[in-house]
């Protein structure tokens, strides 16, 4: 019985919420390393766009238009790990390291500078926060029995950004599986000189795979620190990019996989908040540090080749040089 | 390639790029509205006008040497060790349990044994990437990423739920006996008749990691396994056909550079805190990265840019004590380092070549 308050729905629903940034920030890193460009910079590009968001909604009181500041801010870094390591063919790991703390270090920087609140933003009132939304009949099914609540407090009353982030998987397995520019994404990831041989620019697409990249990431920030919270904080991104990479090896670069690979990470991070649950469904005291380094732990796992062999895209990390 | 001469490989390119560097970082003063000419002085002031000062800026450096040090032995066999800061905090677990349960008699002693203790724990912790790297393809940028967050809750366990005194509130060991006590600076230059700042930090440790930067440059330049690490660097396949066992290889380059990375707790926690405290390392593995880029992973080159972001570390904290500019300055110059060196080189680079190949062509 106590086994099941582990899943009792006030945990499924701060899963919900612990999930929209990771899910959004898996798909980014999906899009970029599907063409070829490793990003360990997902998480300066969500911190970016967190502060901007936040910044810019406190200053207009308007969340939309933060929302737009957030996704340009993201969009920034992108150009700038595009340039790096498509342009000058860089190295991609080290442009992601550096895009990470240039995030770190100008988001407190310009916190401080504009709002004086030791690198915050100030607590965003009501129009500078996505509200959550009600969805149809909620309050008049929640009387119905089991699918009512479920509808009621599980499913309905999430802020918009929530919807988008798991629609956003559906569409990408559309975009990256249904279209012809899905397919030479993924070829480009894969063999970059057959995709140039077919008179497909290389640089183009990556481009373009780079910049869904930073839209997503926007997205993923502008959420924590307009949906989830209300205002940015010093490195509120706290490892998230970093666990958004370990869930995309875990579904092995694959959109449902990532949907299912983000949920487990929330679900970790959501349970980690009520030790008292797990003690009570195990009759033991589980270390709440076991529950915060499991993402990490099961992604080496995963990596050591126990659950299954994760390959990465081929032609992943390498800058395309056409031939001559 | 061969357009450039080696000087200017070595030298010119990482100048021109602190420059990008700096000039960015004095746009960004500037921003602040604060005065980056001021700022400098105030930086140079506070980091290298007093030997307080220089006593904090060698005692950061010290930190850097050790972890830039660990990133360019992996760099030269084309292996991205972003794992330093886990393999210093490990590093950092090795040394407090070498000085809280063995009764030193004599302080030299316990360096040697913390020196023994501190490269042992932080190389262990870069043996599993290695592994999985060596066998298993997993890329080892990825797994060191993991290993640093994995450290990080396995120390805050450690701290709260093992180690911490009774009674003591502050999640972090006890303090090490006095005889683990490591003679700073002052006590160092005193027989030379140097008075040197008694409240700086910098203590001996800084003679070990100069001799780990001469060390690691005979291995790399001077033994046949340094020879295999560059040859393996250049090209595997290469190495492989030469008999060069990558496995082997990657394991020990591993080894040697995750034991670097660990050395850096006979500064932090034996020389400095004492005591083996949460978030010891504060970032240090990370610098690392860029002073690794920044020397070209040359020893020679890893010293210099390891006084170099000791200076930034001091001098900032000055500026933050004194000015509206944040710490955090640090983090972007830091950052920017790290975009020029190694991101944006080809940047930096291809102008340059053209430069060279008209000048020479100038010149016949």
């Amino acid at each position: 019985m106590d086994l099941l308050n582990l899943f009792d729905l006030s945990v499924l629903d701060s899963t919900v919420r612990f999930t929209t940034p990771l899910l959004l920030a898996c798909l980014a890193g999906l899009f970029s390393e599907r063409a070829g460009i490793f990003d360990i910079g997902l998480e300066g590009k969500m911190l970016f766009a967190a502060f901007f968001s936040a910044a810019v909604a406190a200053l207009t009181g308007s969340v939309w238009l933060g929302l737009l500041a957030g996704i340009f801010a993201s969009l920034l870094l992108s150009a700038l790990h595009g340039i790096a390591s498509i342009t000058f063919r860089g190295n991609q790991l080290i442009s992601g390291v550096a895009i990470n703390f240039l995030a770190a270090g100008l988001t407190v920087l310009i916190a401080q500078d504009w709002f004086q609140q030791g690198g915050r933003t100030p607590s965003l009132l009501s129009g500078g926060r996505f509200e959550s939304l009600t969805l149809p009949f909620a309050t008049a099914l929640r009387e119905v029995p089991l699918f009512g609540p479920i509808y009621h407090d599980l499913i309905s009353g999430h802020s918009i950004l929530v919807y988008v982030a798991f629609a956003a998987v559906p569409v990408s397995w559309w975009i990256l599986y249904r279209t012809r520019f899905g397919l030479r994404l993924r070829a480009v990831g894969e063999n970059p000189a057959a995709v140039d041989t077919a008179g497909i620019s290389v640089t183009q697409l990556r481009f373009a795979a780079v910049a869904i990249c930073g839209l997503l990431c926007g997205l993923a920030g502008a959420y924590l620190a307009t949906g989830q919270q209300a205002g940015f904080v010093k490195d509120m991104t706290a490892g998230r990019g970093y666990i958004a990479l370990a869930a995309l090896i875990f579904a092995k670069w694959r959109p449902w996989h990532a949907l299912s690979a983000t949920i487990l990470f929330g679900y970790l991070q959501a349970i980690a908040l009520r030790p008292d649950l797990i003690e009570a469904a195990f009759n033991f005291k589980v270390q709440v540090q076991l529950l915060d380094a499991l993402p990490y732990i099961l992604t080496v796992v995963i990596l050591a080749g126990f659950v299954g062999k994760a390959i990465p895209p081929r032609a992943g990390g390498e800058p395309y040089v056409k031939e001559r | 390639m061969g357009k450039i001469p080696a000087w200017a490989d070595m030298v010119l390119i990482p100048l021109i790029s602190l420059i990008l560097a700096g000039l960015l970082s004095a746009l960004v003063i500037l921003a602040i509205g604060e005065s980056p000419i001021e700022a400098v002085k105030l930086m140079i002031t506070g980091a290298l006008g007093s030997s307080y000062g220089w006593g904090y800026t060698l005692y950061y450096a010290t930190n850097f040497m050790f972890t830039g040090l660990a990133v360019s032995v992996a760099f030269h066999a084309r292996l991205f060790n972003i794992g330093g800061e886990g393999q210093a905090m490990l590093g950092g677990l090795g040394v407090a349990l070498a000085c809280l349960y063995i009764p030193w008699p004599h302080w030299s002693l316990a360096l040697l044994g913390a020196v023994i203790a501190g490269a042992a724990f932080g190389g262990l912790w870069a043996l599993m990437p290695a592994y999985l790297q060596a066998k298993r393809g997993s890329h080892i940028v990825i797994t060191t990423i993991m290993f640093n967050f994995i450290a990080a809750a396995f120390l805050n366990y450690l701290l709260v739920n093992v180690l911490r005194p009774q009674g003591s509130m502050d999640p972090a060991t006890a303090r090490f006996p006095d005889a683990t006590q490591l003679p700073t600076l002052h006590d160092v230059l005193a027989p030379f008749g140097i008075s040197f700042s008694k409240a700086a930090p910098a203590n001996i440790s800084l003679l070990v990691a100069m001799l780990a930067c001469v060390l690691v440059w005979v291995l790399i330049w001077r033994t046949r396994l340094g020879y295999e690490i560059r040859a393996f660097g250049h090209s595997d396949s290469a190495a492989k056909y030469a008999g060069i066992n990558p496995v082997k290889i990657t394991l020990i380059v591993m080894l040697i550079s995750g034991g670097l990375a660990g050395l850096m707790a006979t500064n932090n926690v034996m020389g400095e805190a004492e005591r083996l405290m949460l978030n010891a390392t504060e970032g240090a593995g990370f610098i690392g990265i860029a002073v690794a880029l920044m020397g070209r992973s040359h020893p020679l080159g890893v010293f210099l840019a390891a006084i170099l972001f000791g200076f930034l570390y001091q001098g900032g904290a000055e500026l933050a004590l004194w000015t509206k500019i944040p710490r955090e300055l640090i983090v972007v110059i830091q950052a920017l380092v790290i975009l020029f060196t190694g991101a944006l080189d080809n940047m930096v680079r291809m102008p340059l070549e053209r430069l060279f190949v008209r000048l020479g062509k100038g010149a016949v």
